[in-house]
């Protein structure tokens, strides 16, 4: 853990007032049908302040809705969700919020999308726009501040998202799947870039993600889930790997393949489990 | 050695220009004859007109000819109509549609978004819109006459009621359509419920809004039209009906060519909105447009 977070003076992360909490969170929806899915059952959770932590688990075991419980999109349906604290009851202040799909918005300029943040928060249009302009700067995204996200590609509409979301400040960010929809290596790219502009004001993550190496490059703690309906945590792991680390080439680290090789063998068990799952669904329509 | 890899490239840019050029020649082309074919279209229409009703008075009664309708419109411009100057007629006309419009549109627009956004007014008021929408509304013209006397009211209210419902259901269905996605991202980045509504709600269902438009300038016109032929003083609708009244088949088609006329314009101008509206949308895929 040594030289991880040397502002913190070396306190193990585990023994800090945690950044966010989910305690026997269980949440269930009404389907259409009139039946109820349990999407997470019993689900306790820790994540520390400035603490990276990704979420892995088979399709369907309620990792985006354990992202949607702690933005305060969503009550949990029995069990409490804390933000520094307080029990989550509307929309979390000092949350971030990155989607699977693009969410930002098709009609605004790249410099109106990120500069919405500080405008829905009540700042006049100048400073927010030069707070805009400068997180653009960040992203490596200046000179196309009039630019329509129709006109950029898949990666520099994410680098919008993560500008406009890192512009509030968030003591807390969530990420569902952000970069699944990109190419192998705009990934990679991105995956080191946003690692850089965390270090820059360190807000405690969920990152939820079906990858598993992107998961160990990237977080502090590796959290494995069981398979829906129902999903819980299996099992955490810590990553002990050093920072700063270049996502492209840790993974030929000695201990990223060994930290690989335990995950995944929690890990597989549940895959097959929830792979299982759905050939029967399809057996049972067909 | 350097010749010969320089040379090539010249040609290539040379023969890449040629293909260029070829190719804006073949379009050239192609837009003259269809055009062309147009022209065609409309000469043999116009034509075969024509020279089927030739001079037999009765047909021209029946149905009107070409010739006569141009005639017509030259006396109508030159020596304006029956009811007075021609001018009037359609300012009128316009105005009752135009007044109708906006206000039919406007009203749309907010229902329609109060209720996407609002549940519990659409459980209640659901139902109501229903009943109103089945209704054959063009009926309402005449209630609105007897209420509301000859005047231009009477066929504002009934533009009104033509217009709202299409506006109404495609903004109702816009704000439906919403990705939920950017609703839940706009709100975590801060944004209050009404903020959500005008910089997300409501730039998302225009896509919706302006589709509906088109539609319902016709029928702004339409409504127009008609309330003056239930019943009024003035307008391109008291033309129609007096030319009809007269026997005058080349009337009713010559009024019906101003209207024309002014649809046209109407639909270039709300084109043009719509383009400045939506244009952060991607080019549309191309197709011949109709």
């Amino acid at each position: 853990m040594s030289g991880v977070l040397p502002r913190l003076f070396e306190t193990p992360l585990a023994d800090l007032e945690p950044a966010i909490e989910l305690r026997g969170v269980t949440k269930s929806f009404t389907t259409p049908s009139g039946s109820t899915y349990t999407a997470l059952k019993d689900l306790d959770l820790r994540v520390a302040p400035g603490e990276f932590c990704a979420i892995v688990g088979p399709t369907g075991c309620g990792k985006s809705t354990t992202l949607t419980l702690v933005s305060g999109l969503e009550q949990p349906t029995t069990g409490t969700v804390e933000v520094h604290g307080e029990v989550v009851t509307e929309i979390t202040p000092g949350v971030g919020f990155m989607f699977q799909t693009d969410a930002i918005l098709p009609w605004k300029t790249v410099l109106d999308n990120v500069a919405l943040g500080p405008r829905f928060r009540g700042t006049a249009r100048s400073i927010a726009e030069t707070a805009a302009k400068d997180w653009l700067r960040r992203v490596g995204l200046s000179g196309f501040e009039d630019r329509f996200p129709h006109q950029l590609s898949g990666g520099m509409r994410k680098r919008v998202a993560l500008a406009q979301s890192l512009i509030n400040e968030p003591a807390i960010l969530l990420m569902d799947e952000p970069f699944s929809a990109l190419d192998v290596q705009t990934r990679a790219i991105m995956s080191n870039e946003l690692l850089q502009l965390w270090d820059l004001t360190r807000p405690a993550v969920i990152f939820v993600t079906h990858d598993l190496e992107e998961a160990i490059a990237l977080a502090d703690k590796v959290v494995v889930m069981t398979a829906g309906p129902g999903g819980t945590v299996k099992d955490t792991f810590e990553i002990d790997l050093p920072r700063p680390r270049v996502v492209q080439e840790i993974r030929f680290e000695p201990r990223f393949v060994d930290l690989y090789q335990q995950i995944w063998e929690a890990l597989r068990s549940e895959v097959d489990i929830a792979y299982s799952q759905t050939t029967v669904a399809k057996e049972r329509v067909a | 050695m350097t010749m010969t890899i320089e040379k090539p490239v010249v040609s290539d840019d040379q023969a890449q220009s040629d293909t260029v050029q070829a190719h804006k020649s073949r379009m050239r082309r192609r837009r003259l004859v269809v055009h062309l074919a147009q022209l065609a279209v409309l000469v043999i229409l116009l034509g075969g007109w024509q020279l089927f009703v030739g001079s037999d008075q009765t047909k021209i009664i029946l149905y009107g000819v070409p010739s006569g309708i141009v005639g017509q419109l030259v006396t109508w411009v030159i020596d304006g109509t029956s009811i007075g100057p021609l001018w009037n007629q359609i300012f009128v006309t316009l105005e009752e549609a135009l007044i109708g419009f906006f206000i039919g549109t406007t009203l749309g627009i907010v229902c329609g978004i109060a209720l996407g956004r609002i549940r519990f007014l659409a459980e209640v008021f659901g139902p109501f819109i229903k009943v109103l929408n089945s209704i054959p509304r063009i009926v309402l013209g005449s209630v609105f006459v007897l209420a509301f006397g000859l005047g231009i009211e009477s066929k504002i209210l009934l533009v009104i009621v033509l217009v709202f419902f299409g506006v109404f259901f495609n903004a109702f269905q816009g704000v439906r359509e919403v990705d939920r996605n950017f609703v839940a991202n706009a709100t975590i980045l801060g944004a209050s419920r009404w903020a959500v509504t005008r910089q997300v709600v409501l730039p998302s269902a225009f896509t919706w809004i302006i589709a509906s438009l088109h539609v319902s300038f016709g029928f702004a016109l339409i409504g127009a039209i008609v309330g003056e032929f239930l019943g009024g003083e003035q307008g391109l609708g008291q033309l129609i009906k007096q030319a009809q009244g007269t026997f005058n088949a080349n009337g009713v088609w010559a009024a019906m060519v101003i209207m024309a006329i002014v649809a046209l314009i109407a639909e270039y101008l709300i084109g043009k909105l719509e383009h400045r509206l939506l244009r952060w949308r991607p080019p549309q895929l191309s197709g011949p447009d109709l």
